[in-house]
């Protein structure tokens, strides 16, 4: 996505040379948010995937499908591809993503899966397909909450574990955390929280049929949804001369060296607004930073603008569409400014101290992109409280 | 040469992000629906409306030519 829509920006703005775009996928660039909703619960999962932008075709890319990246050289603007081609370029733009993390032995267990690329929704869909007894999700986090969700529209049986005593619990305050929770169990998904997985049961076949927590249960499963977060794909970098550091680093404007801009999921920068070192996973922040690096490849160093979003995610969990805007962590205070938590809509502000941090929002998508505006101001949170009631 | 904004509402999910953007021409109302409030902008118009085009989590919003 951030690659694609760097090369789309470029275009935009008369850079008429030539883009190659290397990917290890061999598919058409897809938009991956439907792969863990539309993709599992549409009759014809097909109708949900959809290239990444519209105008795919007419942006005169050159393609290496299929095939990675192994090594860049920071110095010469050299990228190296698994099949010994060497790319010369007179700028680099990084959009290698994430990788989803896997549980340790498992790689093999049929049955057991992660959702992260077009290849894994084909293989989720396959198994829900087949009518499991029950479904496993291992984390609440939003892959596997929508998961989880799109289960129980089908009418599977689904158990979500999580370690944190929470939902979303290193990124969401108490009170909303056990709304998420409350959502889960409203709709039928039974929750396990704060308990590890001690691992995986297989039964001769090769097959998953268990899971196993660390206090002793054991949960039976025919499917495993493994939703532990992603690795930023930085490990082909090494001894490339970038700064590495859970993420490619990048200075404010994205440019992580002279004629190589990162963007997306592997990015990590330092947001002025925020005045904070980033990484985000959000859809929108691909397409943003990806234009914005792409923008900022073709600048003069002198013209170059710092990149400097609020961040802004939405997650559709059964008949809810959840959204959040800001940054926001466990510490903080919230405050209902419009319906209350037994609601089937609500507007919640997220802040601490002197600042208006963040806004979450359940169906109401409006009032969410008004106040995202407020935090992109700056405003105090006596401010956001004040203007909330007025 | 004008153009005209055309919402695919089977798309649609109504995320807000084209109001955010052009709060003028787009603007989701309390029943969760969009409505497209001028759908035949002046051309001076038109970067705001491809942004909405663009960074719309959908591809619900394009740009007709007239």
């Amino acid at each position: 996505m951030a690659g694609v829509r760097a090369a789309q920006a470029m275009r935009r703005a008369g850079f008429d040379g030539v883009i190659t775009v290397v990917g290890d996928e061999t598919h058409t660039p897809y938009d991956r948010p439907p792969l863990s909703k539309a993709f599992l619960v549409a009759d014809d999962p097909s109708t949900a995937v959809r290239p990444v932008v519209p105008d795919l075709d007419s942006l005169g890319l050159e393609w290496r499908r299929g095939r990675s990246a192994v090594s860049l050289d920071a110095a010469t603007l050299a990228v190296t591809l698994d099949d010994g081609e060497v790319l010369a370029a007179d700028g680099v733009v990084l959009a290698c993503g994430a990788t989803a993390r896997r549980l340790p032995g498992t790689e093999d267990l049929a049955g057991v899966h992660v959702l992260r690329t077009l290849d894994d929704a084909i293989g989720l869909r396959a198994d829900l397909d087949a009518s499991p007894r029950r479904v496993v999700v291992i984390g609440a986090g939003f892959i596997g909450a929508e998961v989880a969700a799109s289960c129980r529209t089908r009418g599977l049986d689904v158990t979500v574990v999580e370690a944190l005593s929470l939902p979303l619990g290193r990124v969401l305050p108490p009170d909303l955390g056990r709304w998420c929770a409350d959502l889960h169990r409203a709709h039928g998904t039974e929750l396990r929280l704060g308990v590890g997985v001690d691992g995986l049961d297989a039964d001769g076949s090769g097959r998953v049929h268990a899971v196993r927590l660390a206090d002793g249960t054991v949960i039976a499963a025919d499917v495993v949804v493994v939703g532990i977060g992603v690795i930023p794909n930085t490990q082909w970098l090494d001894g490339s001369g970038l700064t590495i550091d859970n993420g490619v680093v990048c200075d404010a404007t994205t440019l992580a060296a002279p004629g190589i801009v990162a963007a997306g999921d592997v990015a990590r920068w330092r947001n002025p607004l925020f005045g904070e070192s980033m990484r985000l996973e959000h859809w929108e922040n691909a397409v943003d930073m990806g234009v914005h690096a792409g923008t900022r490849l073709l600048a003069a160093d002198g013209d170059a603008e710092e990149f400097a979003p609020v961040p802004w995610f939405w997650s559709d969990q059964y008949d809810r569409k959840i959204q959040l805007a800001g940054r926001c962590d466990a510490g903080d205070s919230v405050e209902l400014i419009e319906g209350t938590f037994d609601d089937a809509r609500f507007v919640a502000l997220i802040g601490r101290a002197e600042r208006l941090k963040g806004v979450f929002g359940v169906n109401r998508p409006a009032v969410v992109n008004r106040w995202r505006q407020h935090i992109a101001d700056g405003i105090s949170w006596d401010d956001a409280l004040q203007l909330s009631s007025g | 040469m004008g153009f005209k904004v055309e919402v695919d509402y089977d798309k649609c999910e109504s995320n807000a992000v084209c109001m955010a953007i052009a709060p003028e021409i787009f603007e989701v109302r309390d029943d969760d629906f969009l409505y497209v409030l001028n759908d035949t902008p002046d051309d001076s118009e038109r970067p705001r409306v491809q942004e909405a085009v663009d960074r719309c989590p959908k591809q619900a919003i394009s740009i007709a030519e007239l």
